[in-house]
């Protein structure tokens, strides 16, 4: 798996400044790559644009030379920074859980999520347990690139170093790329492989 | 950890009091209704002999200048409101439904013509707009459904719309589209149990809004015809009489639709705090 | 106004914060998200609240700004500057003695300009001026709406907002996330010379490696409690100057330290267990741990642990 990111730039209007300016940069299989910057600067822009959920208003994003499909599962999966906002609250988390795949015990397990909780509504549940959830509903075996867009910056520090062992553990394992979007440098000190300043890239 | 003892006021809670307090309101309404329509129609025949009777025991409302039983045409008048307001009011809910829902997912000029369409009929004053469309259809109970039907949708069109732009723009749903889900899968299984309550609760405080101004127009001549029991008929009627001191050909038909439209908004607005999460626990 | 350095402004005592909520139909049931809680602030120190989401701090600070929804009842005795802090008092002091710093921009009135909003009913022009001088605003700012502000401006300006009335007591909601770390330092500074000039601060936070910067004291909460109450340097020192285990748990799992994290969850408020709610991820457990755990002072601060010496 490679995930090719060619020139892409980002405005929202004809007429609004440019956010992303010819951003260009590469993830190899099993790589672990920060994005760091200060706030404002277009982290969580790119995250989306790498993940699918923006377009770019020019340049392309290519998963092993391809560009990501429209429709279907897509293999660039992204976890989000406020988790209470990403699950259906008016969903218990066992249906929230299994939305797009089932992931096995071993997996919850490994996730150290409970069985109790999958009977529990979000409301029940603190930040970091939700959190778990919505990274273990996206750990699919077609899931090739996980985008994680500062998911532990509401979380307190032990969590926080709970759900990246965690991560950091199936990354290993399964070989499995990540784009870390965070504003602490030494947390993507710790998890990354390669650590890239967003300002040094984006030619604005 | 020693649990500290909080005194629970609270004997019933609202959810129990709300079930109670729905249960009772059904059954008024509904009983109206029934009653209304399996009326015999002597019940509120013509007897010159008794007219302007003040009430007694055998006619609790008293008697008109035709001498007609007041409480019978008074039930069967509001079950004749009820019937057109229900009516009127689930046709205009859907329109909102359809309305809002094109609006919010086709988006573009689309959004801009229904916008443009709400704008319009709530920019123009209400009771003018009914009485316009009411006379253009040809008056009678078709023409009152209609009017009614065709002015009470923008409010809901609104709600709908702001709802399912809402769902639609959630971290949770979009990340069900890239999770692979269709469109229909989300569609059934996000947003319509999103809009639903909303919906609900919009219908049922259409309902007072439309049994109020069913009642105005044919108050003021341009909904149901003459000869037809109904609340607007009976208070107009009364308003001839109301300076010889005739009270109470106004007064228990007024009281009648006051209660049934409070019963409906009250039934709304509390469902409304229970289904709404924020204030659903209170 | 002078203001007395070290006085008590803000005492919690046995603070129970309990929601009643509907389970199954008809039937309504108790959570207690916060037991038996003890918390003072004094004048000229700040006083951070650490914990993981869930623990209980947001609803101290509303439990403290009679913000709590209707669902709530608590039991216990919150007490400003002596007097017990009612409905009643908590409005009339509030905007003026006592002010909070809410978490994010959105709190401002979108179709404001931001000076009116900071004057707010009771302030003036010239104490506006002269506070958006001091957060190094330009004056021009005071004729913007917020969106045309950047995340740090928007913050210097609820900061403003809160110093208006030059207030005793400052309580601030996670004043950080979403700063990085430069700006999140220059806002906990504006926390540390408001502290220095006499006021009370309570600042809620998950970033406890922020809160070593200003603040004085670090209350730990965990599971709705205070585990631990302890002066901002002995989390400095170390784990060792530590009392609670799961405060020193806090100092293993930071990226710059071992970044090892203490497995387990928090308990839910539904499901506590009996005797220390910490029991079940503490190394130390033993018979002892299964009683009702009271808060006691070890080595010049406040743990609730019968291990610890």
């Amino acid at each position: 798996m490679q995930l090719t990111v060619e020139n892409v730039s980002f405005r929202y209007t004809e007429k609004s400044p440019w956010i992303l300016k010819d951003v260009s940069l590469e993830i190899k299989e099993g790589e672990r790559v920060g994005i760091v910057g200060p706030s404002g600067y277009g982290k969580s822009t790119l995250a989306r644009i790498i993940a699918g959920y923006e377009k770019p208003s020019s340049g392309r994003v290519l998963l092993d030379g391809e560009s990501l499909p429209e429709k279907g599962f897509c293999p660039v999966q992204m976890v989000y920074q406020h988790p209470e906002m990403a699950v259906n609250p008016r969903w218990k988390m066992e249906k929230t859980l299994n939305e797009c795949w089932h992931p096995d015990e071993a997996l919850l397990t490994r996730m150290g999520i409970e069985k109790s909780w999958l009977t529990r509504w979000p409301s029940e549940l603190s930040g970091g347990e939700l959190q778990r959830f919505c990274i273990a509903r996206v750990l699919s075996p077609e899931t090739k690139l996980l985008v994680c867009d500062e998911i532990t910056t509401m979380l307190d520090v032990i969590t926080q170093a709970q759900i990246w062992q965690l991560l950091l553990e199936v990354s290993r394992k399964n070989n499995l790329g990540m784009l870390v979007i965070t504003h602490n440098m030494t947390l993507a000190g710790q998890i990354c492989t390669r650590v890239i300043e967003l300002p040094e890239i984006n030619r604005l | 950890m020693e649990k500290k003892n909080i005194k629970l006021k609270e004997v019933i809670n609202r959810r129990t009091l709300v079930t109670i307090f729905v249960a009772l309101a059904l059954v008024y309404l509904v009983g109206i209704f029934l009653w209304g329509i399996f009326m015999d129609p002597s019940a509120y025949a013509v007897h010159y002999e008794n007219k302007f009777i003040s009430p007694c025991a055998e006619h609790p409302f008293g008697t008109d200048f035709m001498g007609r039983d007041m409480f019978a045409r008074s039930i069967k008048g509001l079950s004749n409101s009820l019937i057109v307001g229900v009516l009127a009011a689930v046709v205009s809910s859907i329109v909102a439904l359809i309305l809002g829902i094109a609006s919010a997912v086709f988006g573009g000029w689309v959004d801009r013509f229904v916008n443009w369409c709400v704008d319009l009929c709530m920019g123009l004053p209400h009771i003018v707009l009914l009485i316009l469309i009411s006379f253009m259809v040809g008056k009678g109970t078709k023409g009152v459904t209609i009017a009614v039907a065709l002015t009470h949708w923008p409010a809901l069109t609104r709600i709908v719309r702001a709802e399912v732009m809402q769902v639609r723009s959630s971290q949770y749903v979009q990340a069900a589209y890239k999770m692979g889900r269709s469109r229909l899968q989300v569609a059934v299984t996000h947003i319509i149990p999103h809009v639903l309550p909303a919906y609900l609760i919009g219908l049922i405080l259409l309902f007072p809004h439309a049994i109020m101004h069913e009642a105005s127009i044919t108050f003021l001549g341009f909904g149901l015809p003459a000869e037809m029991p109904a609340i607007g008929v009976i208070l107009s009627e009364a308003m001839k009489h109301i300076t010889t001191g005739k009270w109470w050909l106004a007064v228990y038909p007024g009281l009648m639709l006051l209660v049934a439209v409070i019963l409906f908004d009250v039934i709304g607005e509390n469902l409304k705090k229970l289904w709404n999460p924020d204030s659903g626990n209170e | 106004m002078e203001k007395e350095k070290g006085r008590n402004i803000l005492k919690v005592e046995d603070l129970v914060v309990a929601f009643s909520m509907y389970q199954r139909g008809f039937k309504k049931g108790d959570l207690e998200v916060i037991h038996s809680l003890s918390l003072d602030v004094n004048a000229g120190e700040i006083v951070a609240v650490v914990g993981s989401s869930g623990s209980g701090k947001s609803v101290l600070a509303h439990a403290v700004l009679n913000l709590l929804p209707g669902n709530a009842r608590t039991a216990g005795k919150i007490t400003y500057k002596g007097e017990v802090l009612d409905a009643k008092k908590c409005r009339e002091h509030l905007g003026k003695e006592i002010s909070f710093i809410p978490q994010s921009v959105d709190y401002l009135d979108p179709l404001m300009k931001v000076g009116k909003q900071v004057i707010g009913v009771r302030g003036t022009k010239e104490r506006q001026e002269e506070i958006f001088q001091r957060y190094q605003l330009a004056p021009e700012t005071a004729e913007k709406y917020p969106f045309q502000l950047s995340g740090g401006m928007a913050r210097r300006v609820l900061i403003s907002a809160a110093v208006m009335g030059n207030p005793d007591l400052i309580i601030a909601d996670e004043p950080t996330p979403g700063l990085n770390v430069e700006m999140a330092m220059e806002t906990l500074q504006h926390f540390r010379q408001l502290a220095d000039d006499g006021a009370a601060v309570l600042m809620i936070t998950h970033d406890i490696d922020l809160a070593f910067h200003v603040a004085d004291r670090i209350a730990v909460f965990y599971a709705g409690t205070v585990v631990e109450v302890a002066p901002t340097e002995d989390f400095i020192k170390g784990k060792e100057a530590l009392r609670h285990p799961y405060s020193r748990a806090f100092i293993d799992a930071l990226p710059q330290n071992e970044f090892k994290p203490l497995p387990g969850t928090q308990p839910y408020a539904g499901n506590l267990p009996k005797g220390c709610l910490f029991a079940d991820r503490c190394p130390h457990r033993d018979g002892a741990c299964a009683s009702d755990i009271e808060m006691r002072e070890v080595r010049g601060g406040k743990v609730r642990c019968v291990h610890a010496e």
